[in-house]
């Protein structure tokens, strides 16, 4: 072999060796002794390209999740302690190849369930292979809604438990209440719908939206939609920010140059900034902004805080924990808990004994709802200097899940309920 | 006048980053030939310098000169792409002169792995790996003639290597262990925050102009100057011209032409480079950064003519002051009584989205008359 052939089989080597850990194929096995079987289920979140920043997390809050069951005894169906192991799957960014990895989950290792996904995008995605196969995805992110699928179970938040609130609470009770707004978004499905909604609701309410735009995703020019809020918002106001991952880097760094700052009257509230962003994007960036969630890592509850601190213990001091985070731990300990109701792992029957369980979650009691939504407590925080978020407002306990929003014209008075098969998908109230 | 002033700057900002990210494939796809897809990696290695360099002045030894940190990150950015840079033609780029579809190929698969490798490996290693390759490179040829001659070529080579691996791996540890950020891999973006003197703006005619925009601006004709004067007025520069016109001509008069592709290639990485410091300098590092801006670069070569400054220069600065006339909605604010259906049009395309593909769109129009450029090379060497 000539020197250049062996350098080329040593180089290839290396990268074959790098992909694979990359894809961080394989079982991984945690400790359950007490159990006598295993079950395999799957992970599908972007470890790779422009969302691996924010889904990584969720990876890591997964397998925290499972541990701890483990650790607990595993699940325990029909009398048998059976142990969960987990195959981790790259959906690398790129939509197609969620659903390309979702099939091959379902119908290669035969997961009776898949926690993933992040982007909405990803999400109708890998809408049509969980309906065709009938299996069950669950979703642990706020979402638009304006879905309700009989294989897919939501752990996220519905806008009308983060952004209506949030818009009534930046029009009526921020600094910046009465204002005009300016919409911003990352151009895809969630901030287009979810910015359908906010404008609706703000005309309800009496205010005005003076402006819209968005970034295409991967692209993070922002001087264009930065001259543009200048001008349509002369004496400061309320900026709706729905850009995702690292375009915020770009659009917060850039705005303050300029004086978009709430020292001067304008308001971001953000819908995709949580802790984990916070920390990426620099705290000296941001605030004195807002954001609205279901969990905050400032929860003064023992529950929450044994969250963050467990988090830290597994994964390092320097880590935090966030809202997608928490609907994600939900989502694991929320399958168990109907596995064991079911008695089964199969399908059909887990997705049945799943209406109705509850779960002390670290941002207080969740509880699944007919439509495959959870009813959870929403909160307003505003960003402070050290990362975290000042809770402002709280909900009176959990707010109920509308999978089908009632200010946008198109589905006003319809909603979703799965255990009564004459309503399912989309039915009149 | 306030607003024309606004959008011109504007339109220069977008442009001045265009035009810094590509300047370097200018010289390499102008001068060369060379379809470098690479490009864009080559600039997330220059941003990711960045990052380590900000890291190592947050250091308490470094602490008092951490606001000049962005000038030494653009040195250690320019040297960290020039090496990978030289070391990418020699290993590859080298053996493909002429194929252009096979350099294509093989500079793309380049870009996966350096994305793959700032993913998998610590920078602390990735830091040492490159100094290695620094002192390895460049130990040789500081050394006198003479101790060549005295001891023999192959030793020398042989030890200034070895000195280089240590040099490497030390740096490499010492980096490590002092920042511990660099000693993990991590695919996660990473952030480089600007010295207090680059935040914010100044207020000028009623206008902010934001400080980092205007420091980017200035990095830019900085590099375009140097640019220009190496090319015009320098040996080597006219060296490298005179190989572009003519390769064999300039092989008989006695032009290395070797040593020509290596600085060419060397330079033309570099400042792939230090646009990566003025990218980072605006939004998050990460393994893509580069390949957000690829695409642009190669349309702004394009549009200007290949192998010409000048047209790089101007393309640059249309694409950015067309995209912030159109992206921004401008046009209806110089002209308000717009007739309405040519106003709902405008407002159509007053987005960001929008702006995108009509500047894209008005270029492929532009190439259907002008298929070389704004600025066409004349001559003989257009077949060459």
């Amino acid at each position: 072999m000539s020197i250049t052939k062996r350098l080329f089989a040593g180089l290839s080597t290396i990268v074959v060796g790098a992909s694979a850990t990359a894809c961080g194929g394989g079982n991984k096995t945690s400790e359950c002794v007490e159990c006598t079987d295993s079950v395999t289920v799957g992970i599908l979140h972007s470890l790779s390209g422009t969302m691996a920043i924010s889904e990584s997390t969720l990876v890591d809050t997964e397998k925290m999740a499972i541990e701890e069951i483990n650790a607990a005894g595993g699940v325990s169906v029909g009398g048998k302690q059976y142990e969960i192991k987990y195959i981790v799957e790259d959906g690398a960014s790129d939509w197609p190849t969620f659903a390309e990895k979702s099939k091959k989950l379902i119908t290669q290792d035969k997961v009776p369930v898949v926690f993933g996904g992040w982007t909405s995008a990803s999400r109708k995605a890998m809408l049509p292979v969980y309906e065709s196969k009938d299996a069950f995805l669950y979703y642990p992110i706020q979402y638009e809604a304006q879905e309700c699928s009989n294989n897919i179970f939501y752990t996220g938040a519905t806008p009308n438990q983060q952004s209506e609130p949030a818009t009534e609470f930046m029009y009526k009770r921020s600094p910046a209440a009465g204002k005009p707004f300016f919409l911003v978004g990352s151009d895809y499905v969630f901030p287009r719908t979810s910015n359908t909604i906010t404008k609706e609701q703000v005309k309800a309410l009496g205010g005005e939206v003076v402006g819209e735009d968005y970034l295409p995703l991967g692209n993070t020019e922002v001087a264009p939609i930065i001259a543009k809020i200048k001008k349509a918002l002369p004496n400061g106001g309320v900026i709706i920010n729905t850009l995702n991952g690292d375009q915020n880097v770009a659009f917060f760094k850039q705005i303050q140059d300029v004086g978009i700052t709430p020292k001067n009257g304008y308001y971001v509230m953000s819908y995709s900034i949580a802790e984990e962003e916070i920390s990426t994007i620099g705290p000296e960036f941001l605030a004195g902004h807002y954001g609205a969630w279901n969990y905050m890592m400032s929860i003064n509850t023992p529950a929450s805080k044994k969250f963050a601190r467990d988090f830290k213990k597994r994964w390092g001091n320097d880590r935090v924990v966030a809202d997608p985070q928490e609907s994600a731990y939900n989502m694991v300990y929320l399958w168990k808990a109907a596995v064991e109701k079911a008695g089964t792992f199969e399908d059909n029957a887990v997705r049945k004994a799943l209406v109705g369980v509850k779960f002390n979650a670290p941002q207080g009691p969740v509880e699944v709802m007919p439509n495959h939504h959870l009813s959870q407590t929403v909160r307003i925080g505003e960003i402070t200097p050290n990362g975290q978020f000042k809770i402002l407002e709280s909900t009176n306990g959990p707010v109920l899940p509308q999978a089908w929003n009632q200010f946008e014209p198109s589905s006003k008075g319809f909603a979703c309920d799965w255990t009564n098969p004459r309503k399912g998908e989309r039915y009149r109230l | 006048m306030q607003l024309i002033l606004e959008s011109l700057f504007n339109g220069i900002a977008i442009g001045s980053v265009l035009l810094i990210a590509a300047l370097g494939l200018a010289i390499v796809f102008g001068l060369m030939g060379v379809i470098n897809l690479a490009h864009g990696e080559l600039m997330m290695l220059g941003a990711y310098s960045t990052y380590v360099t900000q890291l190592i002045f947050k250091l308490p030894a470094f602490k008092a000169f951490y606001n000049s940190y962005v000038i030494v990150a653009l040195g250690v950015a320019f040297l960290v792409s020039a090496v990978v840079g030289i070391v990418l033609e020699r290993l590859i780029i080298r053996r493909l002169y002429g194929n252009p579809l096979e350099t294509l190929l093989a500079t793309w698969g380049v870009s996966l792995i350096l994305q793959q490798f700032v993913r998998s490996v610590p920078l602390a290693v990735g830091s040492g790996l490159v100094m290695t390759l620094l002192i390895g490179l460049t130990l040789p040829l500081i050394i006198p003639q003479k101790i060549i001659d005295q001891r023999g070529k192959r030793l020398i080579n042989l030890g200034s290597w070895a000195i280089s691996v240590l040099i490497g791996i030390t740096s490499a540890n010492s980096l490590a262990t002092s920042i511990s950020k660099l000693g993990r891999a991590s695919a996660r973006n990473v952030d480089v925050t600007a010295p207090a003197w680059m935040r914010g703006g100044i207020e000028m005619w009623g206008i902010t102009f934001p400080v980092t925009r205007l420091v980017i601006i200035v990095i830019t004709i900085i590099a375009v100057l140097a640019v220009t004067w190496f090319l015009n007025r320098s040996v080597w520069g006219m060296r490298i011209r005179a190989v572009t016109q003519n390769r064999p001509m300039s092989d008989c008069l006695g032009i290395s032409t070797e040593t020509v592709d290596i600085l060419t290639f060397g330079i033309g990485s570099g400042l792939a480079g230090i646009a990566g410091v003025a990218v980072s300098l605006l939004g998050s590092v990460g393994p893509n950064v580069g390949s957000n801006y690829i695409v642009g670069c190669f349309m702004v070569v394009v549009l200007g003519g290949v192998g010409n400054l000048l047209g790089t220069i101007i393309a640059s600065f249309s694409i950015g002051i067309m995209t912030d006339l159109i992206g921004a909605g401008r046009l209806l604010t110089i002209w308000p009584d717009m007739p309405s259906p040519l106003a709902s049009t405008v407002d159509f395309f007053a987005t960001t989205s929008m702006a995108r593909v009509l500047v894209f769109a008005l270029i492929v129009v532009f190439l259907q008359f002008r298929p070389a450029g704004l600025f066409p090379q004349k001559g003989r060497m257009v077949e060459g």
